[in-house]
């Protein structure tokens, strides 16, 4: 049974390397992106119970890390991947370690991180070193050593290497003792506590990780549209999306972000195609929420048991 | 600069008065019930637009509407806790934050569809009347407004302190348990507290519409204002509430008058980080 | 032989050319994508540019299509970028998939770069609709074409038409603050401003930038009054636009004008929902040309939409009708000449308040916008003076 899951899923991912249509590549490259979002906003809100609304925050360091290392320092792209990970994964750690030695969890974690995601967004639009609202555009300039493409399945393919390693670190999650350790604090900090768990630097370090790899969508998201403003990097929207996908799909599972990632992104996209009153498409994904809460409320990934 | 102080501040606890009147009903959902209320900043908007409507179609001015306004939001809270939320999270935090976030996401795009992105706004008859408070000129809207906070908190305190049903959802937000052994039923507090709340936005957006606008996105304008004067306050106090609420108005006057309107905007959100950090009781809150 | 009389005669041939077949062949529609945010955000912007992007392919369709291509017909794919650039992008790339030969759009600057963008990968003609950002054309991508104007002569042209009025009525503005959104458009076009005000004898005191959204704007007022200039130039938004205005009137604050270049704010509902606040407040923005005949059939014809008329629309309607212009100029649809066709184009067959076109680097360049006055619960047009249809009430009245 989970063989013939594991090759379905497999196959659902190679099938948009077969087609020459570029419109199927970016829908693909968009899914993978969702994917990649919602699996690494998994890892320290699904495993590790560290309900974030504000991810968004990781995603805009990673766009606008790569845009400035690029358009002001001349950086190459390929390397400000490395780059813009280490320094999200420096700002969740902090967030994460001052949350702690505040005490602060469950919904109380939840609004700070909104807030940490708005101050954010306020930043990139009033300072100079962000270019404020003008935002930042990147030269077109394809080339493979410049980590741009005109053929979106490269990009798609970088998406879904992004969103396969995710995944590879919820499943390490579920194999290791630190996983082992985050998902006993998600269960019970206290009890975890007592048992010798050091709390806090576990929890850092789940919002560390989480946030490297959602900064890796936020540049690759920047190398493929070539242009970021605060909006566009730090809009709350985003980090609604991210959070639903994990949520649909079936947060604290390795296998429900991919479901998650794909039933959404086929609902808008669907949408968007069949019903052609403008607007309709982002209500349905209220009505998608409120259902699963509803009826759903362990996601997909765990409809076998419900 | 400084020659602008004090106007600025009278503006801030001006805008504090219409900043509370958006917090109060907050206060009772999330304050009381730690309920996070996602959708607080849509059903604002809907007032308003219910405002709009009643005023723009009908010519009723907004402050005669006010009851009509706040029963009619009253009841779309009920409905929408006892319809919607309650049965959809089972009464769970974690779901019941999801269930808010998946009303506001419906509405916010639903009323999109319903009555386009535009801004519109009124003019109504004291829209432009100002009374003069030293050397400055103070609006008479945000007078009215900053009074009817006031009543407003008076009315709630006295509601939550004094009456049975206040004393029932005290007892439920402590102790759903016990309450309940004592022949509460917390689904149905919650859904009082829902509503009051609810209707306390129905009132807040008959005062803000004669200065403000109206459109689908308004009520995220006011969001995360609205939760950081609840924590200011201390969760659950409307008095501290109240006192929040000037606070973060003042606050966001200066922020403007010395970092300029870009960057001033940031202490909002620094003001809410910093309070649940350093002092997560709030200003009143019990420790 | 029959000798058919002239009436006969005719509709004999009538008879014939209606028969489908027998003497022309029945060409096969094209197809041009609509893409703009009509969802979202923008979604009222949006809509208008696509209301007249369609009502131009009726106008096409009604009188015959494309006759270089036999009179083939125009089909609208209309798409919502759903108010987010990269959405925008992904419905170009499945028109493009869906063979379209040309694109409008897309109203938003940050939304056209990117549906520019994906459509220059096919090298499918573009023509926008809507932003005023110059980067869109500057960027090299040879699709790309506006027949609007854009920030760099638009600051130019406001502040020509500026002192004009200023002359006229004796120069009573002498001194002028800028209120500004810290966005791209608002910060660029407030830099150009101050530094070409004194260039006209006005004095720039303050700049003051806001954030999008700002709540209240009373301090903001207060300075403004504290320093009594004559004049308060607006580069916002349509939220900021309304809530600013309302609160110089409130706060009293007497100028001798309030001008706002591109003001987002400023359109007929403003003026009709909002009397006192938009009266005499001038805007130097897009709109028709008064002048022309053709401008007021248009205008009722949106109106009957049941919206008021909107420069969007305009906007919307001939974008279409350049793309469709050089598809005939052209006499095909094969992208290169298309594209070639847009580069020499000189269209003239319009009622914008321009000559014939002349694209360099993808922009028209006699593209212009005009000085528009809220008068009487109307937009008039003040200036410039060959197509001014009302006089400039300049100084405004002042407030009671």
């Amino acid at each position: 049974m989970k063989i013939a899951g594991i090759v379905a899923l497999v196959a659902i991912a190679l099938a948009p390397f077969l087609s020459t249509s570029q419109a199927v590549a970016n829908m693909a490259l968009l899914a993978a992106l969702a994917v990649a979002g919602g699996q690494a906003w998994n890892i320290a809100g699904g495993f590790g119970g560290m309900m974030s609304f504000g991810h968004v925050a990781f995603f805009g360091v990673g766009a606008y890390t790569t845009a400035i290392l690029q358009t002001r320092y001349g950086v190459n792209p390929w390397l400000t991947l490395p780059i813009a990970g280490a320094i999200a994964a420096a700002v969740g750690f902090i967030i994460s370690w001052c949350c702690s030695r505040a005490g602060l969890q469950g919904s109380y974690f939840a609004l700070v991180t909104l807030a940490i995601a708005e101050a954010f967004r306020i930043l990139a639009n009033s300072l100079d070193f962000t270019r404020g609202g003008l935002g930042i555009s990147l030269d077109l300039n394809l080339a493979a050593s410049n980590f741009q493409f005109s053929d979106k399945r490269v990009f798609y393919a970088v998406a879904l290497i992004v969103a396969l390693a995710a995944t590879l670190v919820c499943w390490w999650i579920t194999r290791s003792r630190f996983g082992a350790r985050l998902i006993a604090i998600r269960e019970n900090p206290d009890a975890a506590r007592a048992l010798g768990v050091d709390v806090s630097l576990t929890r850092a370090g789940a919002l560390a990780l989480s946030g490297a790899v959602t900064a890796l969508t936020g540049v690759i998201y920047a190398q493929v549209f070539l242009y970021i403003d605060p909006n566009i990097a730090f809009g709350v929207w985003r980090s609604v999306d991210m959070m639903l996908v994990a949520l649909v799909g079936g947060s604290g599972t390795i296998v429900g972000p991919i479901i998650g990632g794909l039933v959404l992104h086929l609902l808008s996209e669907g949408s968007r195609e069949l019903i052609d009153i403008p607007g309709f498409a982002p209500a349905l994904y209220g009505i998608v929420l409120l259902l699963i809460i509803g009826l759903l409320p362990g996601g997909f990934a765990r409809l076998r048991h419900a | 600069m400084w020659e602008l102080l004090f106007p600025a501040v009278l503006n801030g606890i001006l805008l504090g008065g219409v900043y509370a009147l958006v917090a109060l009903g907050l206060t009772l959902i999330y304050g009381v019930l730690h309920i996070v209320n996602f959708a607080h900043g849509t059903l604002l908007m809907i007032g308003m637009f219910m405002v709009w409507l009643l005023a723009a179609k009908m010519g009723i001015d907004p402050y005669l509407a006010l009851p009509v306004v706040t029963l009619a939001m009253g009841a779309l809270g009920w409905a929408l806790y006892t319809g919607l939320i309650g049965p959809v999270s089972r009464g769970e935090d974690k779901m019941l934050l999801l269930a808010t976030l998946g009303v506001s996401i419906l509405f916010d795009n639903g009323m999109m569809v319903a009555f386009s992105g535009d801004t519109r706004s009124i003019e109504t008859a004291h829209s432009f009347s100002t009374v003069d408070i030293g050397p400055a000129l103070v609006p008479v809207t945000k007078l009215v407004s900053f009074g009817f906070a006031v009543v407003v908190a008076g009315a709630l305190w006295a509601f939550i302190a004094l009456t049975e049903t206040g004393r029932a959802i005290r007892a439920v937000a402590k102790e759903a348990d016990g309450a309940r052994l004592m022949g509460i039923r917390p689904a149905r507090m919650y859904a009082v507290a829902f509503a009051v709340g609810t209707a306390c936005t129905g009132a807040a957006a008959c005062l803000l519409l004669p200065s403000f606008y109206v459109n689908p996105g308004v009520g995220n304008v006011f969001i995360l204002i609205a939760f950081t004067i609840v924590v200011l306050g201390g969760m659950g106090s409307f008095v501290g509430a109240a006192f929040g609420a000037l606070l973060v108005g003042v606050i966001e006057s200066l922020g403007g008058l010395f970092l300029g309107e870009s960057l001033g905007p940031i202490l909002v959100p620094l003001t809410f980080i910093a309070v649940l950090l350093f002092r997560p009781n709030g200003l009143f809150g019990r420790s | 032989m029959v000798k058919l009389n002239r009436r006969q005669f005719v509709a004999t041939g009538a008879a014939v050319l209606a028969s489908p077949g027998i003497l022309r062949a029945e060409q096969a529609p094209i197809k041009f994508g609509l893409v703009h945010p009509v969802s979202g955000a923008l979604s009222f912007s949006g809509s208008q540019c696509r209301l007249g992007g369609v009502l131009a392919i009726k106008h096409i369709n009604d009188a015959g299509g494309i006759k270089a291509l036999g009179g083939a017909k125009i089909d609208a794919l209309l798409g919502d970028a759903q108010s987010r650039p990269e959405v925008g992008a992904s419905v170009v790339e499945q028109m493009a998939e869906q063979k379209v030969v040309g694109f409008t759009g897309s109203y938003s600057s940050a939304i056209s770069l990117a549906t520019t963008q994906a459509a220059a990968k096919y090298d499918i003609p573009f023509c926008l609709d809507g932003p005023t950002a110059q980067l869109i054309t500057e960027r090299g991508l040879r699709n790309t074409f506006r027949f609007f104007p854009t920030n760099a002569t638009l600051v130019d042209d406001a502040l020509r038409s500026l002192d004009a009025l200023n002359k006229s009525a004796g120069s009573p503005a002498k001194t002028a603050i800028l209120v500004h959104e810290d966005g791209e458009f608002g910060t660029n076009t407030a830099k150009l401003l101050s530094s070409k005000l004194p260039g006209i004898n006005i004095e720039v005191r303050e700049l003051i930038a806001h954030a999008t959204p700002t709540r209240d704007f009373s301090n903001i007022a207060l300075r403004i009054k504290a320093a009594a200039p004559d004049m308060v130039i607006i580069t916002n938004y349509t939220n900021e636009y309304v809530l600013l205005n309302r609160t110089l009137v409130q706060q009293k604050v007497n100028l001798v004008a309030v001008f706002s270049v591109s003001g987002a704010g400023f359109n007929l509902k403003f003026v009709k929902d909002q009397p006192t606040i938009a009266s005499g407040i001038i805007d130097f923005n897009n709109w028709y040309n008064p002048k022309d005949s053709r401008s007021a059939k248009f205008r009722a014809e949106i109106e009957t939409k049941g919206e008021p008329f909107t420069w969007e629309a305009l906007h919307g309607y001939f974008a279409v009708r350049l793309l469709a212009d050089a598809i005939e100029r052209a006499g095909s649809t094969d992208k290169n000449k298309v594209i070639a066709a847009l580069e020499t184009s000189t269209f003239s067959d319009h009622f914008m308040p321009y000559g014939p076109t002349k694209f360099v680097a993808g922009q028209n360049q006699g593209a212009r916008m005009v000085a528009l006055q809220a008068q009487d619960g109307d937009i008039k047009v003040i200036a410039p003076a060959e197509f001014a249809e009302a006089k400039a009430i300049f100084p405004r009245h002042p407030l009671k």
